[in-house]
């Protein structure tokens, strides 16, 4: 059992064309909930994978069985070159995982628990005290190394989870939902921090709640729901499923949304969704949609506060998928929680 | 096996560089077992009779030190059970160490904390007026049984610890349990000076097997047993050792 240090030397990508990361058919089960049921994908070595979905969607379940920490019911999965369920212990020297929430120790310092995973990873002391005062400098954590964890602010505990994940230069990177809880400031500080790791050539899955979060930093994307994957491809692809084109109508009455949906069901395959003070519905064509919008909401006795065309968002491509309204600002208060808890 | 090693000093030295930082924890091993001492000593000591022993304080001090002892696997019962609760498992499950290395580090680390704790309990006895009446060969095989009886009690805990989800029901859970297994020993009070039911549960009280050798080892009182103490300690490790290698898999993979 001699401990491979290889890894840590050198950003190996698996041989040829095999994938980064290659599941097919992931099934995962608890009692009778199908946390995962069934995701099959593929991540291009070098490139950024997004894991899109709503809270409870099975994100955090495919993560911990892609990196060993779950045993899949079905399915098989191979990271970096190698089987997660037959070289489990192979796989984990090849990747490194932040978790949904930073996985440090309170009562250590930053410096002590960079250390620390170092040599577990196999390092010798000094190694892995000259490698943990890189990290440190490069996530901006130099003036605090000294202190303990527990005084660390939620943006500096992420950083330091992330440098956690990265103590042996892994290939391949896990981050579940890395900014989930962060003020807005420490999220865009970590998302170039990411870029600028796949800049380095490192292969990257994230999961993340957030649209806008993908569309920046995902190549390709697998939106999930309920443990199944409901769509996938680039962000542009993803949009452009969506249809050219989104109608959006603000109501005078909210209340006139049921019947504001069956006015415009004729211009459209899919129904239209009702929103806060209005509803949305993909539109195949432009040219006319507005004329014949307004007429036939008219005659349904509908009051129009404003109509209008845009092209459609991220956040339309969930909605159109999922038949929900992205989860933006309630995920972002539960995170609070989640930093004080 | 070189990395079991390897990683179960690396986890070991992790948890003892936290204790210091945790004042609550710190204070249960150092100052606690002195305070019971005296309090014992002091308070008690004149009303309980111990035929054949100079003075109470011959009699209490290896009882004292005994429960002590088993109760040092608490650190690792709130150690296991924090670690759990805070997601830190998922960290260590996710490197390529070994996993039997987080349990044998808690419990190792015990192993200090039991010897700090220990030789405090050793050097307040001396102080207000214990004496040893044994020669150095029984004094060493005395501190070994009790190294090894607090190690075997390390691993209960470790399982009691994962049993429950915060380090606080831990805690209270071990008390529960292994508070009353060693009152009704000989650790505090003659065995024949208890009810009839209750002298029948002290006499084949663990407790009780280790706490008479220890006076045999420490202050020459006949009617201990090393063979059955040490027996006990390996029998405590070899089911809980098990069980809480299995509950860690089954917590830990959630
Ligand atoms: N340990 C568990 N026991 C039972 N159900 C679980 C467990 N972990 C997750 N689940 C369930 O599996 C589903 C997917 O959860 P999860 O993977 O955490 O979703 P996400 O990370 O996308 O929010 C949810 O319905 C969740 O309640
Ligand atoms: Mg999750």
């Amino acid at each position: 059992m001699a401990r491979t240090v290889t890894a840590m030397h050198s950003i190996e990508k698996p041989a040829g064309s095999e994938p980064a990361i290659q599941v097919t058919g992931l099934v995962k089960t608890y009692g009778h909930v199908r946390a995962v049921d069934g995701v099959s994908f593929q991540v291009t070595p070098g490139t950024v994978f997004g894991l899109l979905g709503p809270n409870g969607a099975g994100k955090t379940t495919t993560v911990r069985v892609l990196t060993t920490l779950q045993s899949p019911d079905a399915g098989d999965i191979r990271v970096a070159g190698v089987d997660a369920v037959a070289d489990a212990a192979q796989l984990r020297e090849r990747i490194g995982l932040a978790g949904q929430y930073a996985a440090v120790d309170d009562m250590l310092t930053g410096e002590e628990n960079l250390v620390m995973v170092g040599r577990l990873y196999g390092m010798s002391r000094k190694q892995a005290k000259a490698r943990a005062g890189e990290l440190l400098t490069r996530f901006e954590l130099t003036e605090a190394a000294g202190r303990v964890v527990k005084k660390y602010s939620g943006g500096m505990r992420r950083r330091l989870d992330l440098a956690a994940a990265l103590v042996a230069r892994p290939p391949v990177l896990f981050l579940d939902e890395p900014t989930t809880g962060l003020d807005p400031r420490s999220r865009l500080d970590l998302w170039e921090m990411i870029e600028e790791l796949t800049g380095e050539g490192t292969t990257v899955l994230l999961t993340t709640q957030y649209l806008d979060e993908a569309d920046r930093l995902a190549d390709d994307i697998a939106v999930i729901d309920h443990g199944k994957v409901i769509a996938s491809g680039t962000p542009a692809e993803l949009k452009q499923r969506v249809g050219g084109e989104r109608l959006e109508v603000k109501l005078e009455d909210p209340a006139q949304a049921p019947q504001a949906i069956e006015a415009l069901a004729p211009l459209s395959d899919e129904r239209a969704v009702a929103e806060e003070d209005g509803v949305t519905v993909a539109v195949a064509r432009r040219n006319g949609t507005i004329v014949t919008a307004v007429q036939r909401l008219g005659a349904a006795g509908v009051g129009v506060d404003d109509i209008g065309l845009r092209t459609p968002t991220m956040d339309d491509v969930f909605l159109s998928l999922t038949g929900k309204v992205a989860e933006h600002e309630q995920a972002q208060q539960t995170n609070d929680e989640e930093v004080a808890a | 096996m070189r990395r079991l090693a390897t990683d179960t000093l690396i986890t070991a030295e992790r948890n003892l560089t936290r204790l210091p930082r945790q004042p609550d924890l710190f204070t249960a091993f150092t100052i606690q077992p002195i305070m019971f001492v005296l309090l014992f000593v002091y308070v008690f000591g004149g009303a309980i009779v111990t035929p054949g022993y100079d003075n109470y304080k011959d009699f209490l001090i290896p009882g004292i030190i005994v429960q002590n002892i088993a109760f040092g696997g608490f650190i690792t019962a709130m150690g296991l059970a924090e670690d759990l609760n805070k997601g830190l498992i998922d960290r260590f499950r996710s490197l390529p160490m070994s996993r039997a290395a987080l349990l044998a580090g808690r419990t190792l680390s015990d192993v200090v904390t039991n010897v700090t704790s220990m030789t405090i309990l050793v050097i307040t006895g001396l102080i207000i007026g214990f004496s040893f009446d044994a020669g150095v060969g029984d004094i060493v095989t005395g501190v070994l049984l009790l190294i090894l009886f607090g190690y075997a009690f390390s691993w209960v805990f470790a399982f009691l610890g994962m049993l429950v989800s915060t380090p606080e029901a831990a805690n209270s859970l071990g008390f529960m349990l292994v508070f009353p297994l060693t009152f009704i020993s000989s650790a505090f009070v003659p065995v024949d000076s208890m009810p009839e039911a209750l002298q029948v549960f002290a006499e084949v009280n663990p407790f009780t097997v280790i706490v008479d050798e220890m006076r045999e080892l420490w202050v020459g009182s006949p009617g201990g047993s090393l063979w059955q103490s040490v027996a006990w300690s390996v029998a405590i490790t070899a089911v809980f050792a098990p069980l809480a290698v299995w509950r860690y898999r089954k917590n830990a993979e959630r």
